[in-house]
């Protein structure tokens, strides 16, 4: 399918790994802080492989430590995560697991290309191969155009493209998005949610989604999770009804209304537990 | 140079100008004799009469500079990579780096001439002590600012100690290093001065340190006033030399370098 600001034909080179997502299971999984603070408690969530899923809650509710455990970046202090397939990797294989943060934090001494290419270089990669695989996946966001530039010559919109771009470069198979866009102005924000839902039908990855915006998880997910206040329960598990082929009119359609007020009244109900 | 550039050029040095006229028209109508105060233009007469002596001796001292400024760089960026490698070992041993800061060099550079003897060498190390501190300082404060976001991701990525290292904190120390340059390179030539007072006698070439005591003893003023602004204009050409690597070297990413970006 076409991109918005992408031509059609803009393959990411193969790869020599599975593609397509993984599932992700989350069973009675808790995280006290030191300090006594617990932002999880008790939380269950299964994500089907290759689904597209947003996690939606109030500010501080625990989604940012939801998305570090499963990332690995943090340690739950009970229960269980598991991914099938497994993800292990010895070292030196691509990393299965991308991670974009809610600022773009590119390395600003790096070209857009070099930026790109960073997984792929710590994994050791050969530098013409990554440096391929790269350039082909800044032509899918957009950027093809942009490779010699610096962080600090582009806008903030370009800036997250190359983050994802980054994040995508090892044709991860799980995708985690930590309020990514929330900086961004309203058409950047709603162009990259477009570019995204794209890249995602085409790559097949499994992806979570989080942010607290109703609008744009009704827009991108398939499947909306509502966390509660802290500690963080699930308030309301809606597969949305919506159809698959998501269009920009689609924000003022009536059934895009329906949803985001359940997705609305799951939020306020969240508030008062 | 642009029209802006050259008027901004212009201040400074009508002020000099005006300074240096003040300077020159007082000393001359109280008629204050020269080994008290020279006149510019008597400074300058002497500058010229001893500039092959002054050259030499700028050399000399110029060479024990950049050696003891090398070495501060070298050990200082090492220092500091291995006391950030280790909360434990940093707060152990960064204490003690302090007393790099607060040694009186005047009165340790007897004890360099008895390790190091007379001469270069120990006029070198006595520039090397003096500005080691701040490369140490600034290079740490560097690599201890990388953005957590940034650490994360190379964790993610199952980056090795070396390469983090290597393709992340050592970068993003950058900015902060090149700071800690510029102080330790004005720092290195008055270490180097302080140190031939002390220890610069020896044979062979004497530097500015030299000059500035022989000329002092032989009431010389006109002669201590041109060696004294020699020195001066080595730090600034060291200065200099440093703030121009670092704005090449920064040029495409920092916002502190001058040609900045131009979003679009």
């Amino acid at each position: 399918m076409a991109l918005p600001h992408a031509p059609a034909s803009a393959p990411l080179a193969p790869t020599d790994e599975g593609e397509g997502g993984v599932r992700i299971q989350l069973s009675d999984l808790r995280r006290t802080f030191p300090g006594g603070l617990t932002v999880l408690e008790g939380l269950e969530l299964e994500v089907a492989a290759g689904s597209f899923v947003a996690l939606l809650g109030p500010s501080g509710c625990g989604k940012s430590t939801l998305l570090r455990l499963v990332a690995g970046l943090d340690r739950p202090d009970g229960g269980t995560l598991t991914f099938s397939p497994p993800l292990e990797r010895t070292r030196g294989e691509r990393a299965p697991i991308a991670y974009v943060f809610q600022d773009a934090h590119l390395l600003p001494w790096r070209s857009v290309l070099d930026n790109a290419a960073l997984p792929l270089e710590l994994a050791g990669v050969p530098g013409p191969e990554r440096r391929a695989a790269a350039r082909a996946v800044l032509e899918q966001v957009g950027l093809g155009d942009a490779t010699a530039r610096y962080p600090a010559e582009l806008s903030g919109g370009m800036r997250m493209r190359v983050s994802l771009a980054r994040a995508l470069v090892t044709r991860p198979r799980l995708l985690l998005l930590d309020e990514p866009f929330a900086a961004l102005d309203e058409l950047s924000r709603s162009r990259l949610d477009e570019q995204l839902r794209a890249l995602w039908r085409e790559l097949g990855m499994t992806v979570l989604f989080v942010t607290h915006s109703i609008a744009e998880a009704t827009w991108l997910a398939e499947r909306v999770v509502v966390l509660s206040r802290r500690p963080a329960r699930v308030v309301l598990d809606r597969t949305l009804e919506l159809p698959r082929e998501r269009v920009a009119t689609l924000r003022t359609e009536a059934a895009f209304a329906r949803e985001s007020r359940l997705l609305h009244e799951a939020l306020e109900r969240g508030e008062a537990l | 140079m642009s029209t802006a550039s050259a008027r901004q050029a212009l201040a400074p040095l009508a002020a000099l100008v005006i300074l240096l006229s003040l300077w020159e028209g007082i000393v001359r109508a109280l008629a204050i004799p020269t080994w008290l105060l020279p006149t510019p233009s008597a400074i300058a007469t002497a500058a010229a009469r001893e500039a092959r002596p002054l050259l030499d001796a700028a050399l000399t001292t110029g060479r024990s500079a950049l050696v003891g400024f090398a070495l501060s760089a070298g050990v200082g960026v090492f220092a500091a990579v291995v006391l950030s490698s280790s909360r434990l070992l940093e707060r152990a041993l960064y204490p003690y780096t302090l007393f790099l800061q607060t040694v009186p060099i005047v009165a340790i550079a007897p004890l360099l001439v008895l390790w190091f003897g007379p001469g270069a060498r120990a006029v070198a190390v006595s520039s090397f002590i003096v500005s080691l501190f701040p490369v140490i300082a600034n290079t740490l404060t560097g690599l201890r600012s990388v953005e957590p976001a940034l650490r994360d991701l190379f964790r993610l990525y199952g980056a090795r100690r070396l390469a983090t290292l290597w393709k992340l904190e050592l970068p993003a120390a950058l900015p902060h290093l090149f700071t800690g340059l510029r102080i330790a390179s004005g720092l290195a030539v008055i270490g180097a001065i302080v140190g031939e007072f002390v220890a610069g006698f020896s044979e062979g070439s004497a530097g500015l340190g030299i000059l500035v005591l022989s000329a002092y003893r032989q009431l010389r003023t006109d002669l201590l006033f041109a060696a004294v602004l020699a020195a001066s204009g080595l730090g600034l050409l060291l200065f200099g030399a440093v703030s121009l690597a670092g704005a090449r070297t920064l040029r495409r990413w920092h916002p502190s370098a001058s040609s900045g970006g131009n979003p679009t």
